[in-house]
């Protein structure tokens, strides 16, 4: 575990980073695409990972590590889906010209 | 030894949170989409990077050091292919338009 004065400043700084993440969500109302909203998701990711990394060593649980290990994982599976059900939905409108 | 320690921590603290409000303001202020995709996924990772070398040296155990290197290289891998694919979902956007 961290001494006190060092777990006070990770804690900061995590409530720093968790801050730039609610700014970087105003994005997801402002668009204008949809890449750009999916950017903000991403961004959420990062800045999650960051902030469960911060916390966890801040308060010595070790196993909050594998949290943010299972959020990256998921952060990148939310993208993939993003981009395979715009592509699907694309694919969608291409048949319909088509037909 | 152990404030040496901890002031390389504040440092590559301050550090990752520029970046942060840096990959921020970008997502934000920046013109196009491409930009911004530019801004987020270089700046913020280069952040949690940051953040990440600051605390090998408050992390208790050598296997917890190694588990915080894992996430990093994960984020990294993860998000050089997500901007790939976010950038060509962006581009097949502006083609139908």
């Amino acid at each position: 575990m961290a001494d006190v004065l060092i777990a006070d400043v990770l804690i900061a700084v995590c409530a720093l980073v968790l801050l730039m993440v609610a700014v970087g969500l105003l994005s997801v109302l402002r668009g204008p695409t949809r890449a750009d909203r999916m950017m903000a998701a991403q961004l959420f990711g990062t800045g999650g990972i960051a902030a469960l990394l911060l916390v966890g060593t801040a308060s010595g649980v070790d196993s909050v590590v594998d949290v943010a290990l299972t959020l990256a994982v998921l952060a990148a599976f939310a993208s993939v889906a993003f981009v395979k059900a715009d592509r699907q939905s694309e694919g969608d409108t291409a048949n319909e010209e088509g037909t | 030894m152990k404030t040496a320690a901890d002031v390389f921590t504040i440092v590559a603290m301050l550090g990752g949170l520029f970046f942060f409000v840096a990959g921020t303001l970008g997502l934000l202020r920046f013109p196009d989409t491409y930009t911004r995709l530019h801004a987020l996924t270089k700046a913020d990772n280069l952040g949690l990077g940051m953040v990440v070398v600051g605390l090998l040296p408050q992390a208790g155990h050598l296997v917890v050091a190694l588990k915080l290197i894992v996430v990093w290289l994960l984020v990294m891998l993860t998000s050089s292919d997500v901007s790939q694919l976010i950038a060509r979902a962006a581009r097949r956007q502006e083609k139908e338009s």
